[in-house]
């Protein structure tokens, strides 16, 4: 096991990169730290495989170094890194057995077979798979595969981390939710470095104690699961995670107060003003529909019911607001004026949250 | 897929059916018709039974020619199919060079078969061929009209170099087919080169190379016009394989009933191992979709 | 991400990683692939230079290169007919049983793709076997039939023999392409008020073209490489390619150059198509299943 730690990291697929635009990873600063469940998690095509295979040895950087326990691996090939990858589709052995399979790396590294027996036996337990050790990997379904492709991995005792590239996305839904539970309790128990590549943010919500959110190449916040909710440090932050996510409106910031559309928006804080685009986010969980005239005018075009709760999606002069109405609450019948809880509202410029004027270092 | 019941389709299918049943079953009736009769000649037929068959069967001509038929078959696909998953696993995976391999690889396939014949005849002749004069100035007496081992090699030189582009292109296609990931995952997995082959390269090219073995065992078993042009049968008769043998009896020497019943058996065996590849195929076509 | 320059830099890095092992191997395959491709090439490359040379080189010396590169060879092919009418009468049945192949071939495919219906299997295993039947068998039956409807030594007799391992050849390839079109294609047209036929020819066909292109391309070669059958059906108005070489050969017994020559010009109409299908020809010879 090791701690990770990625240094001034950039990735182009061009043999001679020229702009930004070229790098499939812009700049990237990281450590992930020895035994931590990790997610990565980012729409598809913003880098976050391609950062992965770089983790993994399988693709080489175009800059910049990659450090496990401080020593630099950046040109050590796959096997000399020790790690192990769940891929998207389940990768086994079809003409092994259950046991061969989970034997193979330590059969290819020339370990003692009694050593190896006792370790397929012991992963097979944990992967709950040691009534199957002697059938064909062939017939198998798609999450039992994928649980061979994972005691693959964890099979060596020494293993760096496990990187698991969107590994539920071929298995059953009702099965996902099971693996998911399994691996979280595998980390628990043997702490290995685990990195969770997904664009699902309730997979990555659910299996990681730190999310590192990756937008356009570039890692754009790394927190954990509240931290991502309450103080998204970017606007996709903000609207790739939560459901719906934050709405975000255009507004002009003079020290407390925002004026979005002609009105004013009370913040729970003093902000500089500053050049760029600026806008207020707000999640929909804060939005809440009110009787005073202090409010902002909407017009409410839809409401959709999601099981625990309401979706009400408006309209504020051209920009979308939604509003999460929590479950049984009735909304009134001329509702048109809507009011945001102020200390929940992140000030953004130019994408990037900008910290309050009386805190931050302006 | 899931198909749909439906017996009309077989109006979709009556213009092949009618077009190679024009070709296929009206000759056909006639090699049976033959087979079962003799003739004086002016279309004046009489039922003679399964007498050819058994002037056949009982014939030293044609259980030689069947077994030297059947070594050539061996002999080409022992050479073929590992030569031809050989070249494949050397090809590049893609780029111009590619697909400059695949068209320098498919020339073979698309010349005429008795230009082929012309080619290795001229090629392994001493006197105006650039091998059998090579082989000559060592020394190797590589006569093709004398020495039956000549012969030989030179028939399966030719076949070989004829055909086995075929398996390297089937074999190319199916490792195309195989995933990334399962290479990465058995780099991660530090397995050998061998270990690659056998566990992940192999598995998936079962069915391509079926097809390869399929067609190629067809093909050189009814195999005629490259043989027939580079050695005539010779020398003697130690290439006469069957197809030979039946254009020399049939036309030759014009006995068409023996000819003919010459040809049903040899269609019948062709057909038999047809079928049982056939049968192995479409169950691994299930299998496949299966998973 | 897009899976292919992931899978290139993969490539790239691993190489980058190599040991001198890894080496080794890339030096072996490259030497295998380099052998084979050259002993594909040598015979071909005799051919050609034994068409550049006159008859006293070819018997005489043995050139690497031609010593007097001529022409004539090609010259004497292409200014005689009974020569080059050999090429043109090829091309003309090649060319007609190539659309009548792909023509029956195309709703049968169909129907095998879609439908199963009373005896398909058996149907389509019928169609395979005549893919295996060996010509040798067929060639005098073929003749006895064709004289008998006085079809012999016309284009369209060879075209409807070669029909015999085309039409299943193509039904094959057709289906196997066909397969991989989703039904629901099917199903959407006909909901939008297609009838079949319309939706055949608008719909299903531009979706398959690469197959039609494939199938006709297989059906072009399978019928210019056969030689037997088309020398069996035909006699003094068609006469193949074939005919004229063996003919010319041995009429004047020793015309080596003329018969590289000509064999020559018979390599070159497959060498110019086959770049247009090189990515599909594996699946061709797999009858559409790879």
């Amino acid at each position: 096991m090791a701690r990770i730690e990625l240094s001034d990291l950039a990735h182009s697929y061009l043999p001679r990169p020229g702009g930004e635009a070229d790098y499939a990873l812009k700049t990237i600063d990281l450590a992930w730290e020895d035994g931590g469940a990790y997610a990565l998690l980012g729409a598809s095509g913003c880098g976050k495989s391609t950062l992965l295979n770089i983790i993994s040895g399988l693709v080489h950087p175009t800059r910049g170094r990659i450090l496990f326990d401080g020593r630099d691996v950046t040109s050590a090939p796959t096997t000399e890194r020790n790690i192990a990858q769940v891929f998207q589709f389940p990768v086994v052995y079809d003409t092994m057995t259950v046991r061969e399979n989970l034997a193979f790396p330590l059969k290819n590294r020339g370990r003692d077979p009694a050593y190896i027996a006792q370790r397929v036996q012991t992963i097979a337990r944990m992967i709950g798979m040691e009534n199957q050790l002697g059938r064909k990997a062939r017939g198998l379904t798609a999450d039992e595969k994928q649980k061979i492709s994972l005691g693959r991995g964890m099979v060596r005792k020494e293993v760096n981390a496990i990187l698991f590239d969107e590994p539920l996305t071929v298995i059953d839904p009702h099965m996902k939710w099971e693996l998911r539970t399994q691996l979280k309790q595998l980390h628990r128990e043997f702490g290995h470095t685990m990195i969770y590549v997904t664009h699902d943010q309730t997979e990555a919500l659910t299996f990681a104690d730190k999310v590192v959110v990756m937008h356009d190449g570039r890692v754009v916040q790394l927190g954990t699961p509240d931290e991502l909710f309450e103080r998204p440090g970017h606007t996709f932050v903000g609207y790739f995670i939560g459901s719906p996510g934050m709405n975000l409106l255009d507004a002009e910031i003079t020290g407390d107060t925002a004026i979005v559309a002609g009105h004013a928006v009370p913040l729970g804080d003093r902000y500089a003003t500053r050049a760029g685009r600026t806008q207020i986010g707000i999640r929909p969980e804060f939005v809440s529909f009110t009787d005073e005239d202090d409010g902002l005018p909407v017009t409410v075009q839809r409401i959709e019911d999601v099981g625990r709760h309401r979706i009400v999606r408006a309209d504020l002069r051209g920009f979308a607001v939604n509003a999460v109405l929590p479950e049984r609450m009735p909304l009134p019948a001329d509702a048109d004026r809507v009011v945001f809880a102020p200390e929940q509202i992140g000030v953004f410029v130019d994408d990037w949250r900008v910290e309050p004027a009386s805190t931050g270092a302006a | 897929m899931e198909k749909t019941q439906n017996n009309r389709a077989w109006f979709m299918v009556l213009p092949v059916l009618v077009l190679v049943a024009f070709s296929a079953i009206i000759p056909l009736m006639t090699v049976v018709n033959y087979a079962f009769n003799d003739t004086f000649g002016n279309n004046v037929f009489f039922w003679v039974g399964l007498e050819w068959f058994e002037e056949m069967l009982g014939s030293d001509r044609m259980w030689e020619a069947l077994m030297r038929q059947l070594i050539f078959s061996a002999a080409i696909l022992a050479i073929e199919v590992p030569l031809g998953i050989a070249v494949a696993l050397s090809m590049p995976k893609k780029g111009l060079w590619a697909s400059i391999c695949l068209v320098l690889l498919a020339l073979p396939l698309l010349i005429p078969w008795n230009v082929v014949g012309t080619i290795w005849q001229v090629f392994a002749r001493v006197d105006i061929g650039l091998l059998g004069n090579t082989l000559a100035e060592f020394g190797i007496d590589f006569n093709l009209g004398q020495n039956a081992g000549a012969a030989w090699a030179t028939v399966i030189l030719m076949d070989v170099w004829h055909w086995t582009s075929l398996v390297v292109l089937l074999a190319y296609a199916g490792l195309q087919s195989i995933p990334e990931a399962y290479y990465q995952a058995a780099r991660i997995d530090q397995a050998s080169r061998w270990a690659v082959f056998r566990h992940v390269e192999l598995p998936k090219l079962k069915g391509v190379l079926l097809i390869a073995v399929l067609l190629r065992f067809m093909d050189s078993f009814m195999i005629y016009t490259e043989p027939f042009v580079v050695t005539g049968g010779g020398p003697g008769s130690a290439t006469t394989f069957l197809s030979i043998d039946l254009v020399k009896m049939a036309l030759g020497q014009f006995d068409l009933g023996p000819a003919a019943a010459f040809s049903i058996m040899y269609f019948l065996v062709i057909l038999l191992v047809s079928w049982a590849f056939y049968t192995i195929m479409v169950n691994l076509d299930r299998e496949e979709r299966t998973e | 991400m897009t899976d292919i320059p992931a899978t290139a830099a993969a490539g790239r890095a691993s190489r980058a990683g190599g040991t001198d092992m890894a080496g080794l191997r890339r030096l072996v395959s490259y030497a295998v692939l380099i052998g084979y491709l050259l002993f594909l090439l040598v015979p071909i490359y005799w051919l050609v230079n034994m068409s550049f040379k006159g008859n006293l080189e070819i018997l005489n010396t043995m050139t690497l290169l031609p010593a007097d590169p001529t022409l004539a060879n090609y010259a004497r092919i292409l200014g005689d007919p009974t020569w080059y009418m050999g090429y043109v009468n090829s091309l003309i049945y090649v060319v007609m049983n190539t659309v009548i192949s792909v023509t029956v071939a195309l709703p049968a495919a169909y129907a095998f793709s879609r439908y199963s219906f009373i005896g398909d299997k058996h149907l389509f295993f019928w169609l395979l076997t005549n893919r295996m039947a060996p010509p040798a068998v067929f060639a005098l039956p073929f003749f006895q039939l064709y004289s008998s409807i006085g079809l012999f030594d016309t284009h369209i007799a060879v075209a409807l023999a070669h029909c015999l391992f085309n039409v299943p050849l193509a039904v094959w390839i057709l289906e196997g392409f066909m397969r991989g079109v989703p039904k629901e294609i099917d199903e959407t047209a006909y909901i939008d008020g297609y009838s079949w036929g319309r939706f055949f020819v608008r719909i299903f066909m531009p979706l398959i073209s690469s197959g039609i292109g494939v199938a006709a391309f297989f059906c072009f070669m399978f019928s210019w490489v056969d030689l037997l059958l088309s020398r069996t059906l035909t006699s003094v108005e068609v006469k193949t390619i074939g005919v004229a070489m063996t003919r010319t050969s041995s009429a004047t017994g020793l015309d080596y150059g003329t018969l590289a020559a000509a064999g020559v010009l018979t390599i070159v109409p497959g060498a110019l198509v086959i770049w247009f299908v090189r990515n599909y020809i594996a699946k061709g010879f797999a009858l559409g299943r790879v």
